[in-house]
């Protein structure tokens, strides 16, 4: 994925709609500070989850993590792979490290997250 | 690099270490079921072999009797002998904790029961609350019995709405894990640029659904909580509860009382506070002191007096049993004898020193560190290698490393999570400023390393039987025989 095309949330995650399929991940900026990541616990498949509801738990040598959906919607596929290899998010968080798919989303709330642009704004703050 | 045999690489078949008596039964086959298919793979060794490698490991730890250990909120104190030779006398040593719970043995006990009984009124006139117990085993033990005891409160007020716990974004993952386990929702408070409880966010989140709020104070940024006592009476007004987590006790011991700013129960780390060993050094203890209010529903059983003998008392409205008889009774009893030898103004003493050699570790390397928040310290200062990482590459954990290498046990690092590159130091009251010099040289020459030399700190520690360990590897591979890095 390229980061400047994606939308992206105040606690570091990143989403983009591709043909309907929303694939959220999370940021440079999140993995820089969680460090070498050992563990992703994912959600079930078919799984509603509102807004902000935890999505995944991410826990890297520092910490555990909770990441929050970024948007309302039906969980369509996860990312088995960081089962086995989680640093995949550490080699290549807007890439083969996506966390999982959601379907069915609210659209609105997608459209009211942050783009690349306001997100290095928000950095800047934080 | 000085690598150790494992027990299982060394010895050889034949050799032993003990001679049993010949065999004066008859000789059974145990039932082949029974029987296992491959023998078991233990090592053969010789009693020498026995002793030197036990003898090697033991010269191998890293512990307060041999080096500085300034491991942030975990107050890793000097341990006195003098504990320790009270606890191994036999009449304490060798007692059946079962006979304290038959009527007819009691008054063979009556010793211990009067170690319970004290201890307790001596944790609860410290807390500044009504009564004590022993019985949690550890700290985050004692979070849970508090938070229980919380619960069994508000449950006999028949006030079944209250499902929230309020707790600051600084403190121990132990608080929402307690609160959590006892039932509640948890809600995180956030702390302001100063590193405290931002008040105006916390009065927005207080309501009638908040059953509890745990507080630490001073909290893991190092700092007194300065409006813990509006905090606590604003939680009052909305009828909920104050919990004091007593990590960081040891900053205000004798100074100024839980009780007495509104908290309305409190667990200690005994085994913290009270200098007995902890970090693979014993078992901790997490006793609780409780206010009024919380006292009738006290875990049981309590240990009372009635005309000067020592009895057990059943209450009522009791949580019930949260550990088996009185807890880790030997450490609780390691934790009177400290506190008898201190006395009260020594517990006084105590806090004072421990505020100021922590605040002598930050003035010497402040310039160097940066403070993760400005102004004085209590009992520990936090640093942050942030700076060092943004222009040197050099992180907390490559910072921890490189102390092992000069002789000191690393600071709590990345913890509290809302700070980047953490530093952690406490360095108790109990260190000589000798001491806490040296330390300060050598943070103050891992500094300068930083700066001229980043690529030797990514190695530390290199004077170890064990280099640098690749971290994600160890967290997920637990054959730890598989782990040093090939690269150092």
């Amino acid at each position: 994925m390229n980061p400047d095309t994606l939308k992206y949330t105040e606690e570091h995650e990143w989403i983009i709609n591709v043909d309907g399929t929303y694939i959220i991940g999370i940021t440079e900026y999140a993995v820089d500070a969680l460090g070498e990541i050992t563990f992703v616990e994912l959600p079930e498949v078919g799984k509603f989850l509102e807004r902000s509801e935890d999505i995944a738990i991410v826990e890297s040598v520092k910490a555990a993590n909770d990441i929050y959906a970024p948007i309302c919607g039906t969980v369509f596929a996860v990312n088995d792979t960081l089962e086995m290899e989680p640093d995949l998010i550490n080699r290549d968080c807007y890439g083969k490290g996506w966390i999982v798919k959601m379907k069915d989303v609210n659209e609105e709330e997608y459209a009211d997250l942050m783009d690349a642009r306001s997100y290095r704004g928000y950095l800047k703050t934080v | 690099m000085n690598k150790i045999k494992t027990i299982f690489e060394t010895g050889a078949p034949g050799r032993c270490a003990v001679m049993p008596e010949p065999l004066d039964v008859p000789d059974v086959s145990l039932p082949e079921v029974f029987q296992r298919d491959t023998p078991l793979a233990l090592t053969e060794l010789s009693e020498m072999d026995v002793v030197r490698h036990f003898t090697r490991l033991s010269r191998r730890n890293f512990g307060v009797d041999s080096h500085f250990y300034p491991l942030g909120s975990c107050t890793m104190k000097y341990n006195p002998k003098i504990s320790e030779s009270v606890a191994s006398l036999p009449g304490f040593a060798s007692l059946h904790p079962g006979l304290t719970l038959v009527p007819a043995y009691r008054e063979t006990c009556q010793g211990a029961l009067e170690v319970v009984y004290e201890l307790e009124r001596l944790l609860a006139e410290i807390a500044g609350m009504a009564a004590g117990c022993l019985q949690p085993m550890a700290g985050a033990h004692g979070e849970l019995t508090g938070v229980l005891l919380i619960a069994a409160y508000h449950r006999s007020k028949n006030d079944m709405k209250r499902d929230t716990i309020l707790i600051p974004d600084s403190a121990h993952g132990t608080n929402p894990a307690s609160a959590a386990m006892a039932g509640f929702k948890t809600v995180t408070l956030p702390s302001n640029a100063q590193g405290s409880v931002d008040y105006d966010a916390y009065a927005a989140l207080m309501g009638e659904h908040v059953a509890g709020v745990m507080l630490t104070c001073p909290n893991t940024h190092g700092l007194f909580e300065p409006h813990v006592a509006e905090i606590a009476a604003l939680a009052h007004e909305h009828g909920a509860l104050m919990y004091y987590d007593g990590a960081n006790l040891n900053a205000i011991l004798g100074k100024c009382r839980p009780g007495d700013l509104g908290f309305d129960v409190m667990h200690y780390n005994l085994h913290k506070t009270f200098g007995t060993p902890h970090g693979m050094g014993g078992p901790g203890s997490g006793a609780i002191a409780v206010g009024e209010r919380l006292a009738p529903f006290l875990p049981n059983p309590r240990v009372v007096k009635n005309d000067g003998i020592y009895d057990l008392h059943f209450g009522d409205s009791s949580i019930g049993r949260m550990a088996p008889f009185f807890g880790n009774f030997l450490v609780a009893l390691r934790a009177y004898v400290y506190i008898l030898a201190v006395g009260g103004e020594g517990l006084k003493k105590i806090s004072e020193n421990a505020v100021l050699n922590a605040n002598y570790v930050l003035a010497r390397l402040k310039e160097h560190w940066r403070p993760a928040f400005d102004g004085l310290c209590m009992h520990e200062c936090l640093l942050t290698a942030a700076d060092m990482t943004a222009d040197h590459g050099i992180r907390a954990l490559d910072v921890a490393k490189a102390l092992l290498d000069r002789g000191f046990h690393a600071p709590t690092v990345y913890f509290p999570l809302t700070v980047k590159e953490g530093l952690m130091i406490e360095p108790t009251e109990t260190e000589s400023q000798e001491t806490l010099d040296d330390f300060c040289d050598a943070m103050l020459e891992i500094a300068r390393s930083a700066i001229e030399d980043p690529e030797s700190l990514h190695h530390a520690p290199v004077s170890l039987p064990v280099g640098r360990l690749n971290e994600a590897q160890a967290a997920r591979n637990l054959d730890c025989a598989a782990l040093p890095q090939n690269k150092s």
